[in-house]
């Protein structure tokens, strides 16, 4: 199965097997949530720090519910109201943190590469949950996982990927992802969020047409144009966008028959999707959130017991 | 009066002894008087010339100061620095160059030559007092570490530095091109999702300049401009274009954009965070080429020495800079001394650089200055930071085995620096 990574930063020391194990250990999680008592002790006696330097809600709830059902304390450290915010080093931050005896850590930052520092300075399991643009992991690992559910295996699958690829950390997880376990990437945007770069991973390819890039796809995948962008001039409107690029009904006939429409939240409606189709029978949206959950207890497990 | 013993001259494989006296080379091969000094059997070559450090004083010395960032030099067989004016203070008054030369003066490392600010707190919209500034001892004018955004300030900057016989020194890069990005722009910064800066910020602007400086001469103006840190085959391609057609830009190259391409920034450790940034290794190859062919008139190091706590911040975050001016000469020669051979290393750190700023060649002749280095071309010993006499105690070249160390530094007859 090859080496077991210490961390889950992004996927490059993973392999599609240990990937795979993830994705298969979170039928399990997803069996324990069904249950009327949703806890296992599997954790329990270590401590899993949410150390978020960046504003996040759901990601950070998902992660401590999923620590939480598997029985670990849950330190949890948002940067906003601490010393990062007068001044102090990244470093000194995880040298404060690491006294406190935590076993691991997840990290969400706005700046990319700031979770591979802390796995650097920690000394402990770090789990990346989003650094800037660059890595969304265990986001990537949900949308597979839930594609997954709809065909079984990934081998041979084409999954859109529509909106500001720019800026997405998301877009970029799923592109270095999806190829591992056999699936193709397609990525789709107006020209300036479409850095012609990304073309150069494996099975990943570009376009600008929405049409040609949901043609024979199986899965979907709006992502949200982040309108704080609009000031970069990077759209003439965010009407002329929604025309072009909106993940809807009449894009979607260009699709596979039973194509899944996913989206990683949070949206907005009717710009990047219609709100029919966030609706609709293809949509597995609020599916990937209950995934989610277990996807992250699964990874949880996998680093912190699984290696042993 | 002192006599240094046990050395070669550049390109001899005669062991010879030079006197020094009075702060000028007497002679070779005199009989030894006053303090004789061992040269261990070292090359001995002009001492240094460094166009591009930042020295940090005054204001932001808990990075560098005069004395530490001189020693540093003197360490590295430099003679004469120019340090950048974009301290704080900035460097834009007289009083301010006088006080800076007088300290470096009394501390007996390298020569400090510093260079003023262009315009006026280096905001680029009025221009400074250049003559009394010259007057006070500034070696050249420039806003490094900003932009020049506005062109016409920069054209009345040069017909101004023109008419005093002084060196405009450009970092040429377009700021509205350049936006958020953090390294070069293109795959690696696209898989690594950092915002990435194109090499058309850097060629664009140089166009532009050599535009304003074509404008000049056409009209028998004299300008000189100089374009620091060049990092892209396509700004040199500009450059050389702009020599065939005679107009007088000069630039330099650093050695860390020919030895660290932008694939450094995987580890994603802000030490290899430098602007203009690193690039492609298509572009070191171009910019040694352009070393080779001439077109690159001298090596600058841009020494840009930050505290630890800064480069641990992430790379959004963290200040651009790479601090090594110790290292330069033996990294030069470790890395291209079979490319580029040990003359033009040596000429592009000693005569090239007082070529561009018009400034007499130091050579070894009886009578000339006595600023000298020997060099040690065969010991091959491990970077070891801990020994730096810069603030700035990290460098990318860590645990790396070079050769071609600095031995003995003597500037104005003193020696500033002996292993």
């Amino acid at each position: 199965m090859g080496s077991h990574p210490r961390h889950l930063l992004d996927f490059q020391d993973w392999t599609p097997e240990r990937l795979t194990a993830i994705l298969d250990n979170a039928d399990t999680m997803l069996q324990v949530l069904d249950r009327p008592v949703k806890k296992v002790p599997a954790l329990q006696g270590l401590t899993v720090c949410n150390a978020f330097f960046e504003n996040s809600t759901r990601t950070r709830t998902s992660f401590e519910l999923a620590a939480r059902r598997m029985s670990a304390d849950v330190l949890t450290f948002a940067a906003g109201a601490s010393s990062v915010s007068k001044g102090e080093s990244l470093r000194d931050t995880m040298e404060v943190l690491t006294s406190y005896k935590v076993d691991a850590y997840i990290v969400r930052h706005h700046a990319a590469g700031a979770a591979h520092l802390v796995a650097r300075y920690s000394g402990k399991p770090v789990i990346n949950a989003g650094d800037g643009r660059r890595a969304h992991p265990t986001q990537a690992l949900l949308d597979a996982y839930t594609i997954r559910q709809e065909y079984g295996s990934l081998e041979g699958k084409t999954v859109a990927i529509i909106g500001d690829i720019r800026h997405s950390r998301v877009a970029r997880s799923n592109a270095e992802l999806l190829p591992k376990l056999g699936a193709k990437v397609v990525l789709c945007g107006p020209a300036p969020l479409l850095p012609a770069g990304l073309g150069a991973l494996p099975g990943v390819t570009l376009t600008t047409d929405p049409r040609e890039a949901v043609r024979g796809a199986h899965a979907v995948m709006a992502l949200r144009l982040q309108r704080e962008r609009m000031s970069g001039g990077f759209l003439g409107s965010l009407q002329e966008y929604a025309d072009t690029y909106q993940v809807n009904e009449t894009l979607m006939q260009e699709a596979e028959s039973g194509a899944v429409v996913l989206h990683p939240g949070p949206m907005n409606r009717d710009l990047e999707i219609s709100g029919d189709t966030a609706d609709g029978p293809r949509s597995r949206i609020l599916k990937q959130v209950e995934n989610g959950q277990a996807i992250r207890m699964s990874v949880l497990y996998h680093l912190l017991v699984g290696r042993n | 009066m002192i006599t240094i013993t046990n050395i070669k001259r550049v390109g001899s494989d005669k062991t010879e002894s030079v006197t020094i006296e009075g702060g000028l080379i007497k002679g070779w091969n005199l009989p030894e008087e006053g303090q004789v000094i061992d040269g261990q059997g070292g090359t001995v070559a002009p001492a240094l010339i460094e166009l591009h450090a930042h020295l940090r004083e005054p204001g932001q010395t808990e990075k560098e100061d005069l004395a530490s960032g001189l020693a540093a030099a003197a360490a590295g067989g430099y003679g004469t620095v120019v340090s950048m004016p974009n301290t704080s203070p900035v460097v834009d008054d007289p009083a301010i160059v006088r006080s800076l030369i007088e300290k470096a003066a009394g501390l007996g490392f390298a020569r400090l030559r510093p260079a003023a600010a262009l315009t006026k707190g280096q905001k680029g919209e009025e221009l400074a007092e250049l003559t009394y500034l010259k007057e006070a001892g500034a070696a050249m004018f420039t806003d490094d570490g900003r932009t020049n955004e506005n062109a016409r300030t920069l054209r009345l900057g040069l017909e101004t530095a023109g008419s005093l016989g002084m060196v405009i020194s450009v970092h040429a890069e377009d700021a509205s091109l350049r936006a958020d990005g953090v390294m070069n722009e293109g795959p690696v910064s696209e898989a690594l999702g950092l915002p990435g800066n194109p090499a058309s910020a850097e060629a664009a602007r140089v166009a532009r300049d050599i535009e304003i400086v074509a404008g000049l001469h056409a009209q028998g103006v004299p300008a000189r401009l100089h374009i620091q840190h060049l990092s892209t085959a396509r700004a040199l391609d500009l450059v050389r274009a702009a020599k065939a057609q005679g107009l007088p830009v000069t630039c330099e190259v650093c050695p860390h954009h020919l030895t660290l391409t932008d694939e450094a920034l995987r580890s994603f450790d802000a030490i290899f965070k430098v602007a203009p940034p690193l690039r492609t290794q298509a572009d070191a190859d171009h910019l040694l080429e352009g070393l080779r062919d001439g077109s690159v008139d001298c090596l600058a190091t841009d020494h840009a020495p930050h505290t630890r706590a800064e480069k641990e911040r992430d790379l959004l975050d963290a200040p651009s800079g790479i601090a090594y001016i110790e290292l330069a000469f033996p990294l030069m020669y470790t890395r291209f001394g079979e490319t580029l051979g040990l003359d033009r290393i040596l000429d592009l750190m000693t005569a090239a650089p007082a070529r561009v700023m018009g400034w007499a060649e130091p050579t070894l002749d009886a009578g000339q200055k006595a600023d000298l280095v020997v060099l040690d071309l065969s010991t091959e010993r491990p970077v070891n930071p801990a020994d730096f006499k810069s603030k700035a105690k990290f460098t990318p070249w860590a645990g790396e085995t070079l050769k071609g160390w600095p031995v003995l530094t003597v500037v104005d007859g003193r020696v500033a620096y002996q292993r």
